[in-house]
């Protein structure tokens, strides 16, 4: 019985390179720390931050928190908002998009 | 991602659990696998308060744990960098061959590895691709383009040759492969991973549509061609195929899906039947080019018969009001139509009728700025300034908008004359490319 191969060609194209990223070090606690709580504007994400807000006051007074609404379109990076949040925050929420 | 890695801020992403798997792919092609997120229940959308609430207070639908507690401990566990940077995340190296031991189980192969539009492929042998890369002057390793299904995704590459394989798996003829280069060198997919199921639309213009006999006329956008057939195909599986794949739940997320996908509506231009200038001729290219355009998110359709002569104002522009506001309005229309529109309207160019339908896409503010689609993607980009948006958002409630930009509506005219029926396609015009760079 023949054991030879039919061979096509492959139809998948060429993929991008991926590089490891590091991670911003955690907090050692989130206790008189800023957290911001970023709105990416998508399907009522802001409804649903201003609970997770609520939720922190009810449960975590301690901790202050800042709700921030991005400057665009969640597919658009904004560099304003993050530099925002790095000068004046310690930690980030971000939610809830896809 | 960017907040956590570019600029130092320890963030935790809160997804909908439909999206587990995306997340998981979309942090691993960014090289950070362990970014912390949490999942709470589908949809966030239409939930009121309380049951948001109940969301945050519940458990994450994905692990079981509670919702609170993973983003705490996302912001405050350590993470092992080091086995982070060690973690093996490159894909897959492509191949250039592949083999099985029948016809058969190569068909089930690419069935299996989702290669397909789950039709039958036929089979691209070197022989075959070697008969597709002899109707293109390119050499089969230039790079064509660059895809990706969402913005969250890097781009994939590909060479000629990887347009020539995909061309033939649709059953293209290789006369036909020069719009199909053209149409890849565009880098716009046609495998778009938006949940709302979009479709792209292809518009062949130019002497190439009578080179290779490609349809305008009765039946144009049907099953009835076979260069309209294949085109549209071999740009659909070249583009799942070409920016690395396109499967539900991963890299597709169209929630219903969409069957104007299978040959992506590809058609001729009636450029020889419409009293009009021809697309590609609005597009700044000469009537002797050979071109292609393309379209995405055609998701609905609105149709009539005729432009009537009492009535006709009001059918339009509740076909118009039938579309989402954020739609892009395409006027698909047949040469009778075309020449009614004429006669009714006294529209003597494209350029008059689109201005006429801009004016009469009209709509309460209030309704306009209600619309999710609206609330998503442009009430952010008008309280930050961006116009016409920005005007529009000043308007009071009851005060009627316009609902559509003049340059974001197209008219396009295709058919055979067997009668007036004409329809408007929601969507977006990308690009229109030459074929003949590509012969």
């Amino acid at each position: 019985m023949s054991t030879e191969k039919l061979a096509v060609l492959n139809p998948v194209g060429y993929p991008p390179k991926i590089t490891a990223k590091q991670l911003a070090p955690r907090l050692d606690s989130l206790d008189g720390k800023t957290v911001y709580l970023v709105d990416p504007r998508f399907d009522d994400s802001g409804l649903f931050l201003r609970q997770l807000q609520s939720w922190f006051a009810d449960n975590m007074p301690s901790v202050k928190t800042k709700f921030i609404e991005m400057n665009n379109v969640y597919t658009k990076d904004d560099p304003v908002t993050w530099e925002k949040i790095k000068a004046d925050g310690d930690a980030a929420i971000v939610g809830v998009g896809h | 991602m960017t907040l956590d890695n570019k600029y130092g801020v320890p963030t935790v992403a809160l997804h909908t659990h439909v999206f587990e798997k995306v997340v998981e792919s979309v942090n691993r092609v960014h090289g950070m696998p362990r970014a912390p997120r949490a999942f709470v229940p589908q949809p966030v959308m239409g939930k009121t308060a309380a049951q948001l609430r109940a969301y945050i207070e519940g458990k994450d639908p994905i692990t079981g744990r509670p919702v609170m507690q993973e983003v705490i401990e996302g912001l405050t566990q350590p993470i092992d960098d080091a086995e982070i940077l060690n973690e093996k995340l490159a894909y897959a190296a492509t191949p250039r061959l592949v083999d099985a031991d029948s016809e058969d189980n190569l068909q089930q192969m690419f069935l299996d590895k989702n290669w397909t539009d789950k039709l039958p492929i036929v089979l691209p042998t070197e022989k075959r691709v070697k008969e597709m890369l002899a109707h293109t002057s390119h050499k089969p390793d230039e790079v064509v383009g660059h895809m990706r299904s969402t913005h969250f995704r890097d781009y994939w590459e590909y060479t000629v040759e990887k347009v020539a394989v995909n061309a033939v798996m649709a059953g293209a003829r290789p006369e036909y492969f020069p719009v199909i280069l053209a149409l890849a060198s565009t880098g716009v997919t046609a495998r778009g991973s938006t949940s709302s199921s979009a479709a792209a639309m292809v518009v062949v213009n130019g002497p190439i549509r009578n080179e290779i006999k490609m349809n305008s006329g009765t039946g144009a956008m049907g099953p009835f061609n076979h260069a309209n057939a294949t085109i549209g195909r071999a740009y659909g599986l070249l583009s799942q195929n070409g920016q690395g794949s396109s499967v539900p739940g991963v890299t597709y997320m169209g929630s219903q899906g969409n069957n104007y996908a299978y040959n992506n509506v590809t058609f001729a231009e009636n450029e020889e039947r419409s009293p009009w200038t021809p697309f590609h001729v609005e597009q700044g290219f000469k009537p002797t080019d050979s071109t292609v355009s393309v379209f995405t998110g055609c998701r609905s359709t609105a149709f009539t018969l005729g432009v009537r002569e009492t009535y006709w104002r009001e059918h339009v522009r509740s076909m118009l009001r039938g579309l989402d506001a954020h739609s892009q309005p395409t006027f698909l229309l047949d040469p009778i139509t075309a020449r009614q529109f004429i006669d009714r309207g006294g529209f003597d160019t494209k350029e008059k009728l689109i201005e006429w339908a801009y004016e009469n896409s009209l709509m309460a503010a209030k309704e306009y700025w209600d619309y999710q689609l609206i609330q998503n993607y442009i009430l952010p980009r008008a309280t930050f300034g961006e116009e016409p948006y920005a005007s529009k958002l000043k308007a009071a409630p009851d005060e009627m908008v316009h609902i559509f930009k003049a340059k974001e509506i197209h008219v396009i005219v295709v058919g055979g004359e067997t009668n007036g029926y004409w329809r408007i396609m929601d969507c977006n015009y990308q690009k229109t490319v030459s074929v003949d760079k590509w012969r």
